[in-house]
């Protein structure tokens, strides 16, 4: 008897299961529709239409021109425009640098010499001024910096100095910004990669005989670096799209890109050349995820 | 003897870096905070004080609190939006399984990659391309998509199997989709849903870039802060921007509280 109904109970099941399958493809794509139609609305039609901006210049009368690279080669033969490009690298480039290397030593420290109930603590209080408004911070920089500032009044006070420095309104300045937020992030990510490092990887080279230098510079440091990786993606896309930062710290010498990008909105009204700009910078992201992406993928924050 | 010195020394000198970081970090909101008690015209050093008589001007600045109602009210309507699409994304790709999920998963959270200002440019574009004006309608919808990607990532991080067995269960016993989310999924995962709400607000009502270009006359906190600043340094910013710092602390603590509190108890 069973064995005689097996069958249909197996024709059965598989039609109920495909049923299933069929609803699990309807209401899946159901609960997903709404989100995906406002990221493709509001999000990717946006960037194609910048795209389309990009290919077609602002003719001298006006209008719109005909598409081509106009825009593109107006860019490279502007030395201003590629200067703002270069110095845009430099800076990230920098402050990537000085804040991995900062924060490093900083999430360290905190997940092994900080007693394991009172790690959170430590870290959220580190990272306690990332939630001050990001125009603030910059503004409270400009404060501290200032001719008759906190670091010029303590200076003259100690009579270290007798004239104020200028130390704001500099390139310094901008990167000094950066890096005091950028160490907060790359503490967050360094750390959050060295609390899951199996401690018996360390134990078992010290056993073996390794020293505390050794021990790190071959197990610790070449497992952390996922997290370093994250940390630094993070900090180009950010601090190169940043125009808050040089536009109140930096002064009027060396302008960044995101500066002139604005520049092209509010005085040129040319929303092609901005267009244009936006994307190179994009594609500058987007070379540094490609040359990073065989870390990015490994780390699982 | 050398081991116990040197282990000493490395102790020592962790904790002086330690020191040196926290001071490095807190010195500019140290500088912001004290200074909007300054009495005084200028928030510099010699400190005198302290007064409340800067946050009452900031309280009786009409273009700032216009900057704030607006901000409370964008913030507002686009986390709810956020978390809402966030929320019903999430559910679906945990719980169905249909082509394509990865995918899409991977497309939903790529807004998280891109620069502000790559996304106000595209809105300010797509602005002009159909001929409508700056407006905070903008905004929110602006601050849906940098949002968006982040409650979908949390809500789905915390939609787990031990309440997959309970849907199971209400579907047995007859209630309809509708009826579990309601009655069983969300009320499950709400310390999630809030924190998400949370986090989404401290970031849209801190947002400058975005929101500075897609709006000209009727305009967000940060922007009116921003055009404060062409005045130079001036206690009222100090007072406003610690205003801003201690609302951003208390959602942050809300969001630790609600997704970390309850699993270390």
């Amino acid at each position: 008897m069973a064995r005689t109904l097996a069958p249909v109970v197996a024709v059965e099941r598989s039609a109920n299961e495909a049923r299933a399958a069929r609803r699990d493809r309807l209401a899946g794509a159901a609960f997903t529709l709404p989100a995906l139609i406002w990221i493709l609305i509001f999000f990717a039609a946006p960037l194609v239409l910048m795209a389309y901006f990009s290919f077609t210049p602002l003719s001298p009368t006006g209008g719109r021109g005909a598409i081509g690279l106009g825009n593109y080669r107006a860019f490279f033969a502007e030395s201003a425009y590629v200067e703002a490009l270069w110095n845009s690298v430099v800076t990230t480039a920098i402050v990537v640098v000085l804040s991995l290397l900062l924060a490093y030593p900083f999430a360290f420290a905190i997940a092994t010499k900080v007693p394991r109930s009172w790690q959170r603590l430590a870290l959220a209080v580190a990272i306690l001024p990332f939630w001050t408004s990001y125009v603030v911070r910059s503004y409270a920089w400009l404060l501290a910096l200032s001719p008759s500032g906190v670091i010029n009044w303590t200076l003259h006070a100690l009579g270290v100095t007798h004239h104020p420095l200028m130390l704001a309104y500099n390139p310094g300045a901008t990167i000094l910004g950066f890096v005091h937020f950028f160490i907060m992030l790359n503490t967050l990510t360094i750390y959050a990669n060295l609390v899951q490092i199996n401690p018996r990887y360390v134990l078992a080279a010290r056993d073996l005989g390794a020293g505390a230098w050794r021990s790190f510079l071959t197990i610790t440091l070449p497992l952390s670096i996922p997290g370093v990786m994250v940390g630094a993606f993070l900090t180009v896309v950010l601090c190169i799209g940043d125009y808050v930062t040089p536009q109140i710290l930096g002064g009027f010498r060396e302008l960044l890109l995101p500066q002139v990008i604005m520049m092209q909105i509010q005085r040129q009204l040319d929303l092609p050349m901005a267009s244009t700009m936006s994307l190179l910078m994009t594609i500058v992201v987007a070379i540094v995820y490609l040359a990073m992406q065989r870390w990015l993928r490994m780390a699982r924050l | 003897m050398i081991r116990f010195f040197s282990r000493y020394f490395g102790t020592a000198l962790a904790t002086l870096y330690m020191l040196a970081c926290y001071a490095f970090i807190f010195l500019p909101v140290g500088v912001l905070v004290l200074f909007s008690f300054q009495d005084g015209r200028l928030p510099v050093p010699p400190f005198h004080g302290p007064t409340l008589a800067w946050y009452g001007r900031a309280l009786g600045n009409d273009r700032l609190m216009a900057g704030l109602g607006n901000s409370l009210i964008v913030g507002a309507v686009s986390s709810a939006l956020s978390v809402l699409l966030g929320f019903l994304a999430a559910y679906g790709i945990a719980r169905y399984i249909f082509p394509g999920r990865r995918a899409l998963q991977a497309f939903l959270v790529l807004p998280l990659a891109v620069s502000y200002l790559l996304i106000g440019m595209g809105l300010l574009v797509t602005l002009s391309a159909f001929g409508l004006s700056p407006s905070l309608e903008m905004v929110v919808v602006g601050h849906v998509v940098i949002n968006m990607p982040l409650a979908f990532a949390i809500v789905l991080a915390q939609l787990g199997e031990h309440q997959r067995r309970m849907e199971w269960a209400a579907r047995d016993l007859g209630a309809s989709t509708a009826r579990i989310l309601l009655t069983i999924v969300v009320p499950l995962i709400a310390p999630a849903l809030i924190a998400a709400f949370c986090l989404c607000f401290t970031l849209s009502w801190d947002e400058f870039l975005i929101s500075f270009l897609v709006t000209r006359f009727d305009v967000t906190l940060p922007v009116v802060i921003w055009t404060m600043l062409r005045g130079g340094l001036n206690p009222q910013t100090n007072a406003v921007g610690s205003i801003i710092f201690a609302g951003s602390i208390l959602l942050v603590a809300t969001v630790e509280a609600l997704l970390f509190g309850k699993r270390r108890a």
